[in-house]
């Protein structure tokens, strides 16, 4: 390090830039895969049109602010019914800790935007520089016109990734083919510019430059995840009772000797210890006996041979044979790595793999590890999809049994009741009455059987009120009591108003009260 | 390496402060996490130049670009207001009686006179335009000076009894404590009582004493006269009360509301509207079809 041999500690760290090779298999081809599906939703969904009538938008997909509404397909949703958005965060919290549960951090290794576009970054990277030997050899050249040339192609071309990036984000909330012929010909509002410009800058500095930065020191969902994982958590590690100890050539063959004599020198699996650059420090498994407690003893070598391929690869920078360690998105690509130089070698792969850390003395003793089944099937991952599935139908179910008609009523109590010249005592509502379909509707308005109040609209003779396609009308209407009636002279008369669609025939009530003289 | 010293349990390098026996471990952060915290320190200097910030004796600093929330409210009232230059201009030009015809201009008046009437209205007239004893109820459908919008609008811009205009509404009754004795008032009082249950006011004990002092004002069917500002006496509203005290009162001494004249203290576009927001409180009459 920097300071070696003074007495002052450095107390900032200088980021470490990682280099990770390319590597293939069958976790960076699933990862891909992910890569593919999760960018092609992000960019394309904007683009997908649903036919909604004449008065509605026809994107698919909208999240409208100005308007207040949420168009996803054939839902719509207002504000009045955002539990339906709060009960999909919910059940994508649910989901996220049935994941981590069952499979650890696949959030972090597949899914998280960090994570996919760090890996379009880290393309476009190897694309242009090579892979991690020649960009190694790059970033230790001096600046000369081949450095310009490769490092500004690399930043134009994330740069253009960043600008499409927050280009895609801006069409959720806003006609999307309109907007992009306003964006080109610099029409478009300024607030679609700013939030373009805010996610190509964060794009391009957390995807380009900070990379697993973001996930070691930014993202608070590592610690909390972290107490989502117990030892039934299948989680990618490395089986140091086979790879131990490790060694290549002829300095192997002599460790290996030593080992049985030494068995501390196994115990310290990296003597470097945690780097600078704020990795934290490996921590030992549960319930895994130390090596240097003896338990291990190797007749021979250990399959590992040291090549360093596991942490090449790693785009955290971190060796997974140091143990489990919160830097680690669990990408799967060392295992991929390990597993093509095991191939190699001619041995078992599989040195670095999903495991159970539960079946770690287990497979210590020489057993084979427990089925699939017995860690997925546990009662923490049961409760969890019970819970994510209740949730899940709740929401189906309502949305099912929502009614079509959405109407309030707010009464006027200032003042309570009016007097009118003959005698007759008035109530004034609030009628609110939600048309969420594409075309005007008219709505006709009555008390409920048996009230014996007289209606009257404020503004309209009859009792219908015309409601406009999309919009919530607010009608002030008047229920009335004849003198001496007994809704006039009683204190409070409870009573229903109903509301029907007269084009659907579709009914709704609200129940509320008639304010009398309370004689 | 050999200078620094180790934690044995993590292997962690130590910052070399102990207290206790406690080693403090040195786990160090990101270089650009400090340069973002530098960055935020030269944001916060710049910011507190541009923006008002540091406290002084009277007032804070102002800031070079003079923001201040008093300022931005104010923008906000000029670009709501011309944003609404239109239909002001249009509320001016059209017939009052016409302002409902149009809903989009019927909204903008109602919302617009809603705020004029809590100004300046609610005062006497109540939040809810209920009224009190003596302050008309503008929810119900008797009008002492008429419920066409034409004249809600006339009583608005003149006012009630008031010195400062010429053309203030302006309604007499003599103080008859002066003028009846006092039986002639108890009877007059109980004939009264009975005009809300369908009398005739012409019929009866009382029915001369009103004939002679009454009807002129209130007619001789006892309904009152918008132009007279006479109140119909044979409803079931009674501004000061009907009971026999009340009225006992009233009529000895003659009670009068008074109203300022509105004219001289509003705009002619919060006239028209706060005239239009009382003729939709429910008591409104239609102009008479035009001939």
């Amino acid at each position: 390090m920097s300071d070696q041999g003074t007495e002052t500690p450095q107390l900032y760290a200088p980021r470490e830039p990682i280099f990770p090779r390319r590597v293939s298999g069958t976790f960076r081809r699933l990862k891909w895969w992910i890569m593919g599906v999760t960018l092609a939703i992000y960019y394309l969904t904007p683009w997908l049109r649903w036919d909604r009538g004449p008065n509605l938008p026809d994107q698919a997909v909208l999240v409208d602010l100005a308007n207040r509404r949420f168009y996803f397909f054939w839902i719509e949703i207002w504000p009045h019914e955002f539990y339906f958005v709060a009960g999909l965060l919910v059940m994508a919290g649910l989901g996220l800790f049935l994941f981590t549960a069952a499979l650890g951090r696949v959030w972090c290794g597949y899914a998280c935007p960090q994570t996919v576009w760090t890996d379009l970054f880290i393309l476009v990277e190897r694309w242009v520089e090579g892979d991690r030997n020649a960009r190694l050899r790059l970033h230790k050249a001096p600046w000369s016109a081949r450095k310009w040339r490769l490092r500004l192609t690399k930043w134009t071309i994330w740069v253009a990734i960043g600008l499409a990036t927050g280009g895609a984000w801006v069409f959720y909330f806003t006609d999307a083919p309109t907007l992009l012929r306003d964006l080109l010909t610099f029409s478009a509002h300024p607030v679609a510019y700013t939030s373009i410009g805010i996610l190509t800058f964060t794009t391009v500095v957390f995807g380009g430059f900070m990379r697993e930065q973001v996930c070691i020191y930014m993202c608070p969902w590592p610690r909390i995840q972290g107490a989502m994982m117990d030892e039934d958590t299948l989680t990618v590690a490395y089986r140091e009772w086979r790879g131990e100890p490790r060694g290549k050539g002829l300095r192997r063959r002599h460790e290996a000797e030593e080992a049985a004599h030494a068995a501390e020198d196994a115990a310290v699996t990296r003597a470097a210890g945690p780097q600078l650059g704020g990795r934290s420090p490996a921590l030992k498994m549960p319930g895994i006996p130390d090596t240097a407690s003896g338990a291990v003893h190797h007749d021979g070598p250990g399959d590992c041979i040291d090549c360093n391929a596991c942490v090449n690869v790693c785009p955290m920078g971190i060796d997974i044979r140091d143990g489990q360690q919160m830097a680690c998105i669990t990408c799967a690509l060392c295992i991929d790595a390990c597993d093509e130089v095991m191939e190699k070698v001619g041995k078992e792969r599989g040195l670095i793999d999903y495991i159970a850390l539960s079946d770690a003395p287990r497979e210590r003793e020489g057993q084979p590890p427990r089925s699939l089944w017995v860690h997925v099937l546990r009662a923490r991952n049961i409760l969890y999809t019970v819970l994510w599935a209740g949730i899940g139908l709740g929401l189906v179910f309502l949305l099912f049994i929502r009614s079509e008609i959405d109407i309030t009523v707010g009464a006027v109590r200032n003042p309570t009741y009016v007097t009118l010249s003959d005698g007759t005592i008035r109530n004034a509502y609030d009628l609110r009455i939600l048309n969420k379909n594409g075309d005007d509707r008219v709505y006709l308005v009555s008390p409920g059987f048996g009230a014996n109040l007289d209606l009257e609209i404020e503004g309209h003779p009859g009792s219908t009120i015309p409601v406009p396609a999309n919009t919530t009308g607010i009608t002030r209407i008047y229920f009335t009591a004849p003198p001496d009636s007994p809704a006039a002279n009683a204190d409070r008369t409870e009573f229903r108003i109903w509301v029907e669609d007269f084009q659907s025939g579709e009914r709704a009530f609200v129940d509320t009260t008639f304010n009398g003289k309370g004689q | 390496m050999t200078d620094k010293k180790r934690d044995d349990v993590t292997g962690t390098e130590t910052t070399g402060h102990s207290w206790d026996g406690i080693e403090e471990l040195n786990t160090p952060l990101p270089r650009w996490w400090l340069w973002t915290f530098y960055a935020t320190i030269v944001w916060g200097v710049i910011y507190t130049i541009l923006y008002p910030a540091w406290p002084l004796v009277s007032s804070a600093s102002a800031g070079v670009l003079g923001w201040s929330t008093r300022g931005e409210v104010a923008e906000q009232i000029a670009e709501a207001e011309a944003a609404n230059a239109d239909l002001r201009a249009q509320l001016i030009e059209t017939e009052l009686a016409a302002v409902s015809d149009d809903p989009a201009l019927q909204n903008y008046a109602v919302q617009h006179g809603a705020a004029v009437f809590r100004t300046n209205c609610s005062q006497c007239h109540g939040q809810g335009a209920a009224g009190a004893k003596g302050y008309p109820n503008l929810l119900d459908d008797a009008w002492l000076w008429g419920g066409q919008i034409e004249e809600i609008a006339y009583t608005v811009r003149h006012g009630i009894r008031n010195e400062d205009d010429p053309d203030a509404r302006y309604s007499q009754m003599p103080a008859y404590g002066e003028i009846f004795s006092d039986e002639e008032i108890a009877l007059i009082v109980a004939h009264v009582q009975t005009l809300d249950d369908g009398a005739d006011p012409m019929a009866g004990e009382a029915g001369e004493l009103w004939a002679n002092n009454c009807a002129a004002c209130h007619g001789e069917d006892g309904k009152g006269n918008h132009d007279l500002g006479a109140p119909n006496l044979t409803d079931a509203i009674w501004l000061y009360g009907s009971s026999e005290e009340d009225l006992t009162y009233t009529i000895v001494n003659a009670r009068f509301g008074v109203m300022p004249a509105w004219g001289a203290f509003l705009t002619e576009d919060e006239v028209r509207a706060v005239s239009a927001y009382v003729h939709q409180l429910g008591g409104g009459e239609d102009a008479p079809a035009a001939e």
